[in-house]
């Protein structure tokens, strides 16, 4: 980097992602709801690539859904896969796993922990998925008439298409580029060379201006992430990941009183944390036509990479997805591909709720 | 079946939730009941319909209502071929952003259009309502095109004046119930499904941690101590030791054994946990820590793939197991 415009003040607790591992993204896994299968390989593996061992880990934050899995507590059967013997310091959030992360970073930053590892996994495969998703929306005059997820999203790539923010062609070029990335991506669910962006244009509408190209594939998978303290930290990578910036906010839950083009929450959090400088940016677009809105919000300019790992329309395991997102902009921090790169998560229906963790060689 | 394929089963769940509504939504389905639709006044002046609980700016609950729609035009939509359980419409229908006349925010809601073909950005649409009132929002059975004639149906209400001249004046609206259901199709994980294949063939099959060596039974996928995979197969037998009990006097739905009987935890003989189980075959004032216990096992017609397959445990007479033998496992 030519100068550093990392305030002083972050320094002094800086926190730094060290590994990243996440599971095969598949359409069906044979493992239980309970995530215990599809985490124990990737905890090996993460673990193995910093040097760690289970003992070593402070703090374990998980994100996860019982709403997913069809289970009560589901994330506490996931609990075996740490190894919670004697007991260890941990937590969970009913969301993606990046918001775990957000919670080990604050337990990093406030001294209760030097090294912590945040999970997340979904088998969204399990229910139906479009249904599931139906009742995080208002319970009381929304969530009775069950829209479904592809509904919330095609009503929000309409309004786009209708302001004139983008086309359709643009979704479909937004789905060639995100399958073609993903050759390079070994776990990712969808990676091909597909039809020209133009031929895509010709399949059929699942929710009218939405085809299957423009939706994320449901997928069963699980990722994590570990971070660690300052003094640790360089110890356990060549080149870690520092976190500069890592913010989050939301828009109103009422779908009709909110400008469903736009993501202010999105933006804002953008600017708190930083993102401008990013030249590779990870965003958890679960749909086409959001790409393009996080794109405009976060102000990420054409020399920006956009999803090099495929992106959620790879793959979009749920309550992991996220995560991964950012598992992947730090792993190009780590290999020296850039300086500086975001990740981004969202959450809640139509880009409601977004997070972006900017992180830095240094 | 193949043997290794895992298990699955389909497992639905659906729970009706009775939700309170508080002031506001309370005085917007009321509304609703008698066929008018409120909008709630904001301190900028804009007009939500449906309603803010609580002011986007000052935080405060609505003061100002005014009457809007019912008529209104589509901000945005889309269409659905295959409408899934429970939405609005058994037939491909359009969703849609409608804002009512009169109103500065959009509802969320069904339009009947018969074709993708009729839908549009800015068409005019109308409520249908349902047959029955005080639902919630489902009081609007869903919008239909407004092409500017006449409704089809007669007795559709579109003014406060001829809502309370044609209708009883609806009780207030303070509780809706919206039934939730959702189905699942559950996979057993490996070890699972190797317990219960051999509980079919009425044998006991744990799994032993690598590490630690502790059997786990039924098997747990990862030793929550050492979180490995526990992949070692150990076929245990079916005695083992009550490590404590309790007497059930209290009958509840879906009992199947009079009271007052005895629940348990046995530990199987090799292995680490203990599960809960019956133990029958003797006045449960007889039961106690240590006894020498034997599964007792439905006759295979009637055994499936489940724990129900062991009846109960029964005391085999032999002595009881010395309290330090079992002291660690309770």
């Amino acid at each position: 980097m030519a100068m550093s415009i990392v305030p002083e003040a972050r320094h002094m607790d800086a926190v730094a992602v060290v590994g990243f591992a996440e599971a095969p993204n598949e359409r069906r896994s044979a493992a239980t709801t309970n995530g215990v299968e599809m985490l124990v390989p990737v905890f090996a593996e993460v673990l193995a690539a910093t040097g760690l061992t289970r003992a070593e880990i402070g703090f374990w934050c998980s994100g996860s859904s019982d709403y997913l899995a069809g289970r009560a507590f589901s994330f506490v059967s996931a609990v075996d896969a740490i190894g919670a013997f004697p007991p260890v310091m941990e937590s969970h959030v009913e969301m993606d796993g990046a918001w775990a992360l957000y919670e080990a970073w604050l337990k990093i930053r406030t001294g209760e922990a030097e090294i912590a590892l945040a999970y997340g996994f979904g088998k969204s495969s399990a229910g139906d998925l479009r249904r599931v998703l139906a009742l995080q929306l208002d319970p009381y005059l929304v969530a009775p008439l069950w829209p479904d997820s592809l509904a919330i999203a095609a009503l929000q790539a309409r309004a786009g298409i209708d302001a004139g923010l983008w086309s359709e062609a643009q979704m479909a070029a937004v789905a060639a580029r995100s399958r073609s990335s993903a050759r390079t991506n070994p776990r990712a669910l969808l990676a091909a060379t597909d039809p020209a962006p133009g031929q895509l244009l010709t399949r059929p509408y699942v929710a009218d201006p939405l085809r299957a190209h423009d939706c994320a594939p449901v997928t069963d998978g699980a990722a994590a992430v570990i971070l660690a303290a300052g003094h640790r930290a360089r110890w356990l990578c060549e080149r870690p990941a520092w976190i500069t910036g890592f913010e989050h906010r939301i828009d109103s839950g009422a779908l009709g009183a909110r400008d469903l083009t736009t993501s202010p929450s999105a933006a804002a959090s953008g600017v708190a944390a930083g993102a401008g400088r990013a030249q590779v940016a990870e965003l958890h677009a679960p749909f086409t036509h959001q790409e393009v809105i996080l794109q405009q919000a976060l102000r990420l300019g054409d020399e920006v990479v956009v999803n090099p790992s495929g992106g959620a329309l790879a793959g979009n395991p749920m309550f992991a997805a996220g995560l991964a997102r950012i598992g992947w902009a730090a792993r190009a921090i780590m290999s020296g591909r850039a300086e500086v790169t975001l990740g981004h998560a969202t959450s809640g229906p139509a880009l409601q709720q977004n997070l972006v963790c900017v992180l830095e060689a240094r | 079946m193949r043997a290794d394929e895992p298990l699955s089963a389909p497992l639905e769940i659906s729970f009706d939730y009775t939700r309170s509504l508080g002031p506001t939504l309370s005085e917007f389905l009321t509304a609703l009941a008698n066929h008018r639709i409120l909008g709630a006044v904001a301190t900028d002046g804009a007009v939500h319909a449906p309603p803010f609980e609580f002011d986007p700016v000052t935080g405060a609950p609505p003061s100002r209502w005014v009457q809007v729609g019912p008529g209104g035009t589509v901000v945005t939509w889309t269409w659905t071929d295959r409408p899934a359980e429970r939405q609005p419409l058994p037939h491909p229908f359009g969703w849609a952003l409608i804002r009512l006349d009169g109103a500065d925010t959009a509802m969320l809601h069904a339009v009947d259009a018969g074709s993708a073909d009729r839908m549009r950005t800015g068409m005019r649409v109308r409520p249908r309502w349902a047959p029955s009132t005080g639902t919630g929002i489902t009081d609007i059975a869903c919008f239909e095109p407004d092409d500017g004639r006449d409704p089809a149906e007669p007795a559709r209400a579109d003014s406060p004046a001829t809502t309370a001249d044609a209708r009883s004046p609806a009780e207030p609206v303070t509780m809706i119930t919206t039934p939730v259901r959702l189905d699942y199709d559950h996979t057993v994980s490996p070890g699972e499904n190797a317990y219960l294949r051999a509980l079919a063939d009425g044998r006991l099959i744990g799994q032993r941690c690598p590490a630690c060596g502790k059997v786990y039974l039924p098997p747990r996928g990862a030793c929550p101590v050492d979180g490995v995979p526990t992949r070692d197969e150990v076929e245990l037998p079916d005695t083992g030791i009550v490590t404590t009990f309790c007497v059930v006097n209290v009958p509840f739905h879906g009992q199947r054994v009079p009271t007052p009987y005895v629940a348990a935890s046995v530990l199987i003989d090799g292995a680490d946990i203990a599960f809960q189980h019956l133990i029958l075959g003797c006045p449960p004032d007889e039961v106690r820590m240590g006894m020498r216990v034997k599964a007792v096992w439905l006759p295979p017609p009637e055994r499936g793939f489940g724990q129900r397959n062991i009846d109960h445990f029964a005391p085999t007479g032999e002595p009881d197991a010395p309290y330090h033998s079992y002291a660690h496992h309770l």
